[in-house]
């Protein structure tokens, strides 16, 4: 059995699932349960000034018969006394000494962070994290994703927070940002000791047709959201590694954005995560969720050879690289394994209609037939197909070495030409 | 207490009452909710040139009404199946779709359940029919008459397609209402009256006639008295239109020739399944039913013999292998607690008065020299299976007396004969359905219909341009 623990930054947990700032995180009642369920950790909703929330608040994406693809919402941080939140969080930790139970904060004054930082640290919080991306609201009175665009102004408040907290410290980055490097190093120049990503997307769900209201719609009227779950996951990644591959940037990472199962995590920590943070499908499925999380984690280790959840870090991070790195000898070329081909034909035509003209139908079958000269390697037929394995890409020696684009003949700038 | 040997005296069942008969004949494809036909519809995985279409004998394409159904535009998908079989929604409730659309699904081939087509089709012409929402008008009036015997599947079909065509049409019909088949033919339990009164409304308000309780015989001879009906003969119908499209359907059911066959309790099936439509299920069974034949007919009459209380026995002369019937639809039967008796032959009813049993005799099977086998009667077999009731469905009559006398129409084997447009060796006259298929799906039935009138269409326009 892998050794699921992790530590980061400082902040020990027993598994890298944590639960992240947001409605599940809201109440003391809430954390335990989720404890008790097996999350290592948990973020607490935010902390704040008090704030009035809306109704309705939440809004969702979903995608044939799948519910919550992406979920969208415009509740802002806790909408409950501080003092309540205080007396949860510390009734958690003694019950829970060992789980991980970090405070997200969002204020305006340094004084209002000192205070806040030196109440939550008497009940013994774990760490900080930084609410620089709330995207909604919040940012409208000068907090959340305001700092967080604003580099200067998020190492400014960083180094606030430095300047008083014991305890380890984690920025929450937005995606909503040009170059998610520029405010992931601001927070390391601040003296943060780790980052979190990322946080809500900007969106609007949808639009009721026969209303013409946007979704969530509070009496007709909706706001730019904040955009998670599922279809977040691939922006979320490559944000986790435009950071764990930038050569400046030496902070662990606290990876969020569309984690619902141990494939997700085991992602997200190959990518440079040290822990994981999850919302929407806790929204969605509730705690327990987190036992095959751990156990598929746990056995994927295990197949591995790898002893813990440190083993796994990163290996993919520098993988994901500029495309000029990438080359342009490697070539593959779609295969189709007659024997599992159902003739739904879906490759034929995403490849006609929608690609390189190279597959053909054949007259005495279904099963269509790949022009392998024509043939680009693009993996289209193999993404529309709908059985397992039935497409599989091939790599064909082309017998040349490899060739990136800084050296290639067509480039009229390349290596050696002046 | 004291009623109990009476009544058991009796060979006959009282007729259920109402809320038996709504518990029993419930419909076994029931109408989809539009939650369940989007899931559903969301399944569909949109083939290329996909193999359910071409399994459709009306050429439905059928990937893209699901995919409206899933975006929710069941209007859309209706116009989408309407287009192409005006009948769609009988179609997709009494079509037998595992054997056509259903049974070419490429679901089947990774051991997956295969999309729904048949229901998903009725949800969508359902929310058409419902809300009255008319896709088709009848054309600019071209001055052309035609008449269309018979208002089964085959007859609508043509005659919508002619109406939309411009030309004026009238429909005859011997029976009190409209839909042939889908009214007095196929299982209640699959469509029932109410849906098709209801698809007849909907798919005539396109602008045809249609004149029921008519009966079109070959000539006046023919016309043996039924109260309340109309006679009409052939060549009157030849003298006022300038075609006629013949959707007669098969004749009588064949009954072996055996003693007792012409007890009162001894029906055909078509006759049975007839009179059980018309009566609207309220009619009386023998306790013990005996069904002879393992077609799909004689599995409907067994079914529905069983829902009305009976003890049924279902008797084939040949083996399980034989059957002409669906494998479903025998699965069906089982379900019914019908007994299936193989290798068994009736060869006489007995009983005075009534209908007291059916002498069978068991039949082996036996290899010939050419590779076939063979089904001969074990001599001194013979057995008696006490009932109070046999129903034939050993096939229908083909209604030859009809068609001789019709002029210049020539036959095959008792099907009327045809060209690629549906046309008879009388340039005038057009058939299609079941007289010229010998007997096959409503969706058949209805893509001849559809042909045969644009076949029509062309004969007007090239006798306009000679």
């Amino acid at each position: 059995m892998a050794d699921l623990k992790i530590n980061l930054a400082g902040i020990e947990s027993p598994n890298p699932f944590w639960l992240a700032s947001a409605p599940p995180t809201n109440t003391g009642y809430q954390v335990m349960r989720a404890f008790e369920a097996g999350w290592g950790g948990a973020v607490w909703k935010t902390l704040g000034q008090p704030i009035v929330n809306v109704s309705s608040r939440y809004g969702a994406l979903s995608y044939k018969n799948n519910r919550m693809m992406g979920l969208n919402n415009i509740e802002l941080i806790t909408d409950r006394p501080l003092d309540v939140n205080i007396r949860e969080m510390k009734e958690v930790k003694e019950r829970f000494p060992t789980h991980a139970l970090i405070a997200s904060m969002m204020f305006e004054t340094r004084e209002e962070w000192h205070d806040c930082i030196q109440r939550c640290e008497d009940v013994g919080v774990d760490g900080f994290e930084l609410n620089f991306g709330c995207p909604h609201g919040m940012c409208e009175r000068g907090m959340g994703s305001a700092v967080g665009q604003n580099p200067d102004v998020a190492e400014k408040i960083t180094s606030w927070v430095m300047e008083k907290a014991t305890k380890p410290v984690i920025v929450k980055l937005t995606p909503n940002i040009t170059d998610i490097t520029q405010a992931g190093l601001a927070a390391q120049r601040g003296g943060a000791n780790a980052v979190s990503l990322i946080n809500t997307i900007n969106s609007v769900t949808n639009i009721n047709l026969d209303t013409f209201a946007p979704n969530p719609s509070v009496d007709g009227y909706s706001t730019h959201g904040g955009y998670c779950g599922p279809a977040v996951k691939p922006i979320a990644l490559n944000m986790v590694s435009a950071l764990a591959s930038h050569p400046d940037f030496k902070l662990p990472i606290s990876g969020i954005g569309g984690v619902e199962t141990w494939r997700d995590a085991a992602e997200f920590i190959l990518m440079g995560s040290t822990s994981v943070q999850v919302c929407t499908a806790v929204m969605h499925y509730g705690f327990r969720i987190v036992t095959d999380m751990i156990e598929g984690l746990s056995d994927y280790l295990d197949s591995k050879g790898m002893a813990s959840v440190n083993d796994l870090v990163g290996h993919t991070a520098k993988r994901v690289t500029d495309w000029q790195n990438l080359d342009l000898n490697y070539k593959v070329v779609a295969h189709i394994d007659p024997e599992k081909c159902i003739g739904c034909q879906l490759c034929y035509i995403a490849c006609e209609d929608g690609a390189h003209q190279s597959i053909a139908l054949q007259s005495h079958t279904r099963v269509p037939k790949i022009k392998e000269d024509t043939c680009v390697g693009c993996n289209l037929c193999s993404l529309v197909c709908p059985v397992d394995e039935c497409i599989d890409m091939r790599v064909i020696d082309t017998g040349r070495p490899k060739l990136t684009w800084p050296y290639h003949e067509a480039n009229p700038h390349r290596v050696g030409v002046h | 207490m004291l009623e109990t040997p009476l009544h058991e005296s009796d060979p006959m069942l009282p007729i259920p009452d109402d809320a038996t008969l709504a518990a029993q004949f419930q419909k076994v494809k029931p109408l989809m909710t539009e939650n369940e036909a989007v899931i559903e519809a969301s399944r569909c995985l949109f083939c290329h040139d996909a193999p359910c279409i071409q399994a459709c004998p009306s050429s439905i394409d059928i990937p893209m009404f699901i995919r409206q159904i899933m975006s929710r535009n069941p209007k859309g998908s209706a116009k989408t199946i309407f287009t192409q079989n005006i009948l769609g929604k009988s179609c997709g409730e009494v079509c037998p779709t595992q054997v056509l659309c259903e049974g070419s699904c490429v679901y089947l081939d990774l051991n997956e359940k295969p999309i729904d087509i048949g229901r998903l089709q009725a949800y969508a012409t359902n929310v058409a029919i419902e809300n009255n929402i008319r896709f088709f008008h009848k054309g600019p009036a071209t001055g052309k008459k035609v008449a269309v015997i018979g208002s089964g599947p085959a007859g609508l079909a043509c005659a919508h397609e002619l109406t939309r065509l411009g030309h004026e049409v009238v429909v005859f019909e011997a029976s009190a209402y409209a839909g042939g088949l889908n009214r007095y033919g196929v299982a209640p339990y699959k469509f029932t009256n109410s849906d098709a009164d209801k698809e007849v409304a909907y798919v005539s308000q396109i602008g045809f006639r249609i004149q029921t309780n008519v009966r079109i015989v070959a000539t006046q001879d023919d016309s043996a008295p039924e109260s309340g009906k109309t006679y009409m003969t052939f060549s009157q119908l030849e003298q006022q239109f300038d075609a006629i499209f013949l959707g007669v359907g098969l004749g009588q059911s064949r009954k072996p020739g055996i003693p007792g066959e012409n007890l009162p309790q001894v029906y055909g099936a078509a006759e049975f399944i007839y009179q059980l439509r018309q009566e609207a299920q309220k009619i009386a069974v023998g306790r013990r039913v005996v069904v002879v034949g393992a077609g799909n007919t004689a599995i409907d009459a067994a079914v529905e013999s069983s829902k009305l209380g009976a003890e049924v026995t279902l008797v084939y002369r040949r083996t399980p292998e034989d059957q002409s019937a669906y494998d479903f639809e025998v699965e069906h039967a089982k379900h019914a607690q019908v007994r299936l008796m193989y290798l068994t032959s009736p060869i006489q009813i007995v009983g005075t008065q009534n209908v007291e049993g059916l002498m069978c005799i068991r039949n082996e099977v036996k290899a010939q020299a050419n590779g076939k086998s063979e089904i001969t009667p074990i001599e001194g077999s013979e057995f008696l299976i006490p009932c109070d009731m046999v129903i034939f469905a050993t096939g229908q009559e083909k209604q030859t007396r009809f068609f001789d006398a019709l002029p210049g129409v020539t036959l095959d084997s008792g099907k009327v004969k045809v060209n690629a447009d549906f046309q008879t060796s009388n340039p005038k006259i057009f058939a299609g359905g079941d007289c010229v298929n010998g007997g096959k799906e409503v969706v058949n039935a209805v893509a001849h219909g559809r042909d045969a009138a644009r076949g029509i269409h062309r004969m007007f326009i090239n006798t306009t341009a000679n």
